[in-house]
């Protein structure tokens, strides 16, 4: 196994997650224990140790080879693991058996196989039972008498324990708290395999019958949590939310505080439009569009009060729907400055304007509702070229588009944390809902159900409350 | 005119009156046929009034209406059409009679452009009305703008029906609609 990732990781200087993987205690261990398996690799483990973490990945690596070497647990992107949850004894045991294999098969990074098929473990685990299933790693959760959960991740490959921990989970059981805290056990166990913490442990805020609500990633808990508005945009901590209230007076832009529930006034006055705001990364500034007898431009004003500047000069036309690049040196934003929307991107105070979607469709129709991935290499909004709207993605780098979407009309992307995953509006099943797609494989699945949900924004990783 | 005319009609029916009673002649022909000649004259006015307070809130209550005419517009569009400007033209008149009259434009959209830019979009239909208003004298003071953008649809549906009525400006009255005095 640890050859093979070594090696992998070392021709291509491969994702930062594996690297991470292959670092972490248990799989050093096991890359000794592989090494002196191997014998004459030793040198390449050496090498690793040099090796930089580089970020980006390369497709064609996958067609190493790889027999004669025992792979185990091995996370490869394009071809999932395959985990299984031992059902979990105790009280509320079956709601974390299916809450962790929930988010397992929800991170759309492995094949999880039903933990009904499990075989009975007592005692040491049948290794051949569980190759024979195709399972490549086992979680066995156990509830502590403190109510803290104990997680073992077995390697069916390598017949060994690969990671444990004590989680604590909050009081009182089946609560949105504790809820949040069995999704922040699944992203830890992810993070063993992949390297990289998953996104169960978020919430997705959006906009239903005049107000916002919040849903947890596994569309549980849904939940408003302000009297009116729309257009909800997440505080980068996550401890609350801005968003708009068109009340067709002072249209002010509002905070509310997800912990006390309080509501704030950011962005008010008379006979203006205070609408889609965001909150820079490092919290201190707001953004909005502010639509005038001037036209509708952006401004920045500091998050906890000031006098608001102007970042757009419209002249009449519209600028709107700012999302801010992770570093928060730059924005992406829709405009119809020329004469039909598109997305642009700017530096914070409105200069140096690209505009991005033009070469890719020319002077048709319209791009609108642009979201900045976190991992700052793309960006994703929708797209209508005489059709109806859909998602795309454009790469930074390469200007490169790619379609996400192609079911019914779909609008108004937001990313997950994991820069993988969009949650997105659509009418495909009829009355516009939550979708989240995994834009790796294409794979969609309804979040919400109901009246009409749209307008949605993805937090970031949320702590255990 | 006006004067002229009633000179001739106190002239005719007093000639009528000279030529109805041929034993005297009159020697103070205008005041004595008054109470009689001018009795008819003055029955004109009198029956009216009934039918012209109708009228009149007749006039009130289209000026109002026309006042706050909802105007539509094109797809994806805040240019004005024509039947939006002779719309517009009567608002003008009926706000010129009123010079306390204060009104509010809010524009609308339909369900088909971005939920968030389509607030921007009603923003310059309602813009749009005001500038053709202030344009044509109507102080600017008079007039506040708002947008929906498809939060408020005024109809429901999926059909190029409903998203034609969709796409529009409304109008309320703000302050000084009480006494409204139609256009002269």
């Amino acid at each position: 196994m640890c050859w093979w990732s070594i090696s992998r990781s070392i021709t291509r200087c491969g994702r930062s997650d594996r690297l991470r993987l292959a670092f972490s205690h248990h799989s050093l261990f096991v890359m000794v224990r592989s090494t002196l398996r191997l014998c004459c690799r030793a040198t390449a483990c050496a090498l690793l140790a040099s090796v930089a973490v580089a970020p980006l990945a390369v497709r064609e690596v996958e067609a190493q080879p790889t027999k004669g070497v025992s792979l185990g647990l091995q996370y490869r992107p394009g071809e999932k693991t395959a985990l299984i949850v031992l059902p979990v004894k105790g009280a509320n045991g079956d709601s974390l058996t299916t809450m962790l294999s929930r988010d397992f098969d929800f991170s759309d990074r492995f094949t999880v196989v039903g933990s009904s098929a499990a075989p009975a473990v007592t005692g040491a685990i049948n290794w051949a039972l569980f190759a024979k299933l195709g399972v490549d790693g086992i979680v066995q959760a156990t509830v502590l008498p403190s109510g803290w959960l104990r997680v073992v991740l077995h390697d069916v490959g390598l017949k060994s324990v690969r990671n444990q921990k004590d989680f604590p989970l909050p009081s009182g059981a089946l609560s949105p708290a504790w809820r949040l805290g069995v999704h922040g056990v699944a992203d830890a166990v992810e993070e063993w395999i992949t390297g990289q913490r998953g996104i169960a442990q978020t919430r997705i805020a959006f906009t239903r019958a005049g107000r916002v609500w919040t849903v947890d990633s596994d569309g549980a808990n849904v939940t408003p949590v302000t009297p009116s508005g729309m257009s909800p945009q997440w505080l980068p901590s996550g401890r609350g939310i801005v968003y708009t209230v068109l009340d067709g007076v002072r249209n002010p832009v509002m905070f509310t505080d997800l912990a006390t529930g309080a509501q704030r006034v950011l962005a008010s006055a008379p006979g203006i439009e205070h609408t889609t705001p965001a909150v820079s990364p490092d919290g201190r500034t707001l953004l909005y569009a502010r639509g005038s007898d001037t036209g509708t431009d952006l401004f920045a004003q500091p998050f906890e009060g000031g006098a608001p500047r102007r970042v757009t000069v419209g002249r009449g036309r519209a600028s709107a729907q700012p999302s801010f690049s992770p570093d928060g040196q730059r924005l992406a934003f829709m405009s119809d400055r020329s004469g039909h929307p598109e997305v642009y991107i700017s530096d914070l105070d409105g200069t140096n304007v690209e505009l991005l979607t033009a070469a890719a469709f020319g002077d048709r129709d319209y791009r609108a509702g642009p979201d900045w991935s976190p991992d700052g290499r793309m960006v994703a909004f929708q797209s209508r070229n005489g059709g109806t709207f859909q998602i795309m993605t454009i790469n930074l780098r390469d200007q490169s588009v790619r379609q996400v979407t192609n079911d019914g009309r779909n609008d108004d992307p937001s990313w997950a944390p994991d820069s993988r995953h969009l949650v997105l509006t659509s009418n495909r099943s009829g009355v516009r809902q939550l979708w989240v797609v995994d834009i790796e494989t294409g794979r969609a699945r309804q979040l919400t159900r109901g009246p009409e949900t749209r307008l949605a924004a993805w937090s970031p990783r949320l702590a255990a409350q | 005119m006006m004067r002229s005319s009633r000179l001739m009609l106190v002239l005719v029916s007093s000639s009528l009156v000279l030529g109805a009673c041929k034993k005297k002649p009159a020697p103070a022909p205008t005041p004595t046929p008054t109470p009689t000649e001018r009795a008819p004259e003055r029955t004109t006015p009198t029956a009216a009034p009934v039918d012209t307070m109708a009228a009149y809130n007749e006039k009130v209550a289209s000026a109002r209406m026309r006042l706050l005419e909802t105007i539509f517009f094109e797809y994806d569009a805040d240019e004005l059409r024509d039947d939006a400007r002779a719309s517009l033209d009567a608002k003008i008149a009926i706000l010129n009679a009123n010079p306390g009259l204060r009104i509010r434009v809010a524009g609308h959209c339909d369900e088909r452009g971005s939920d968030e830019y389509n607030i921007a979009l009603g923003r310059r239909r309602a813009e749009a009305a005001k500038r053709y208003l202030t344009d044509r004298g109507v102080d600017a003071s008079r007039i506040e703008t708002s947008s929906f953008g498809r939060e408020r649809p005024a109809v429901q549906g999926t059909t190029e029906e409903a998203w034609s009525k969709n796409r529009r400006d409304e109008f309320e009255i703000t302050a000084g609609g009480e006494n409204l005095r139609p256009a002269s």
